[in-house]
């Protein structure tokens, strides 16, 4: 039987410490055993980009990223954007753009444009598409979802 | 009960002999393939992962014209070296073709390599038919209809795609893999890393068990090379390649000095175009050379109905990045 695996992690600027099996994956961590439901079981393949987080500032899939290689490292998922009560400046931007029909996709989006942002990729709306192209929307909104990139950059810049 | 055992390595010597040791571990490193593979679609087994993403075999090094890359550098780190950016612009672009930003931030250099295919019979379980997952069964790909498979390097005993982009550019590049095993290192070009499946496409490299990619190192273009990578696919971004090529020319007043090409998109391995390289060097660069190193690439081919487009598609795929990397500032 194999032994279950300590993870002492930073999730959302809170140190975190669980017991797991090894084979527990980042996104199951979040959801079932620290009760943040806010990052999505997508396709849970690595496909979608629902479950996106950022791992030590880097956007990552919490679904193909196991728990246990989390040890000593920093978590921050849609919850820990920013403080109770308040949005984001890029979950402000969405909601005002309509960013999103059923919502499944939307905090896997919104972590990805958190990043996009760091990461500098939004001089265009085609560099910005480009960028996102890791979080898919059946919904379609893909237009509100630039427009509210394109916002958020611009707004960042002045 | 867990699938697996989880376990840190904590040094590349210590990586080597707990897998060397035990038939049922393998590595684990950004894990897009393998947990893919292991966790959710269950067509490979392992009872021990051993985690190497902490060992020190992260990072670019520059030695004279050979740019050295740690094994676990990951493809987002390896894109934005400037050194890629200025001297092999065929690497960074066909490493920011591939996937997704997310998926680059975890992906390892060593692990794109190693990628396995993405064959939609191989990764699922209740077809029976796979001669990679188990020897002899046949393949549904074949039988059944395939669309995004090799043509080349392929036969009715498999024709699973390697997809990797990144390879295609190193083929070009005549990349070294560095490898470690429990008695030592040894070196390898990346184009005979991998086995051009025959009837035994469960075996698809070089590497035995327990032996670890530490580094791949890849020579720098000459200063005045002009290189790219152009890949076609279904749609825009995030999607494999239905063809792809990576060319790196140089040209001194019109004639082809020299030129490396490969594709992505037709090989069961990532497929060196040796055949244009010779129709290339020495002539002029003009679309009607392009054509005839093109036509001489593509001979042999394995295509069942859905895959027979690829044939013009890879040659026109060729004869586009020729012309682009001949004709632009790349």
């Amino acid at each position: 039987m194999a032994e279950k695996v300590d993870v002492d992690f930073v999730v959302n600027a809170t140190a975190r410490r669980l017991t797991l099996d090894g084979d527990v994956t980042l996104l199951d961590a979040l959801r079932e055993h620290l009760g943040l439901v806010g990052t999505k079981k997508g396709c849970d393949q690595g496909a979608c980009g629902a479950c996106t987080v950022l791992l030590d500032g880097k956007r990552v899939l919490s679904c193909l990223t196991l728990a246990a290689q989390c040890d000593g490292r920093e978590v921050t998922t849609i919850e820990g954007l920013a403080p109770e009560g308040e949005l984001h400046a890029v979950q402000a931007a969405f909601v005002r753009h309509d960013a999103f029909q059923c919502g499944y996709c939307t905090a896997g989006q919104i972590m990805s444009a958190v990043a996009i942002l760091e990461e500098g990729r939004t001089s265009s709306d085609a560099e910005i598409r480009e960028f996102m192209s890791g979080n898919l929307c059946r919904c379609g909104a893909y237009n509100n979802i630039v427009a509210a990139i394109r916002e958020a950059a611009a707004a960042r810049r002045a | 009960m867990a699938q697996f055992e989880y376990v840190r390595a904590e040094d590349v010597a210590g990586a080597v002999a707990m897998v060397s040791a035990d038939p049922g571990a393998s590595f684990l490193a950004g894990g897009t393939t393998h947990l893919d593979l292991l966790l959710k679609d269950a067509v490979i087994a392992s009872s021990r992962l051993v985690d190497i993403t902490r060992l020190p075999l992260r990072g670019v090094a520059r030695a004279g014209d050979t740019l050295r890359v740690g094994a676990l550098t990951t493809m987002e780190e390896l894109a934005a070296d400037s050194v890629v950016a200025e001297r092999l612009p065929l690497v960074r672009e066909a490493l920011l073709a591939g996937a997704s930003t997310q998926l680059r931030n975890m992906a390892t250099i060593g692990g794109n390599l190693l990628q396995r295919a993405r064959c939609r019979y191989f990764r699922d379980r209740t077809v029976a038919a796979c001669n990679k997952r188990a020897p002899g069964s046949g393949c549904a790909a074949v039988a059944l209809g395939a669309r995004m498979h090799a043509i080349l390097g392929a036969s009715e005993h498999c024709i699973a795609l390697h997809a990797s982009d990144l390879c295609v550019a190193l083929a070009a590049l005549d990349a070294i893999v560095d490898i470690q095993d429990a008695a030592g290192e040894r070196r390898v070009p990346l184009t005979e890393l991998y086995v051009v499946p025959g009837d035994r496409p469960d075996v698809e490299n070089v590497l035995q068990h327990g032996e670890l990619i530490t580094h791949v190192e890849i020579p720098l273009l000459p200063a005045g090379a002009r290189s790219g990578y152009l890949k076609v696919r279904d749609r825009t971004s995030y999607e494999f390649a239905l063809t792809s090529a990576a060319a790196a020319l140089v040209l001194d007043r019109g004639t082809i000095a020299s030129a490396r090409l490969a594709l992505g998109g037709v090989g069961t391995i990532p497929w060196r175009a040796r055949e244009a390289e010779a129709v290339l060097t020495g002539a002029p660069a003009t679309r009607e050379v392009f054509r005839a190193a093109a036509d001489a690439t593509i001979h042999d081919a394995f295509t069942v109905p859905g895959t027979a487009f690829k044939v013009e598609l890879s040659k026109r795929t060729m004869v586009r990045i020729l012309e682009t990397v001949a004709g632009g500032q790349r």
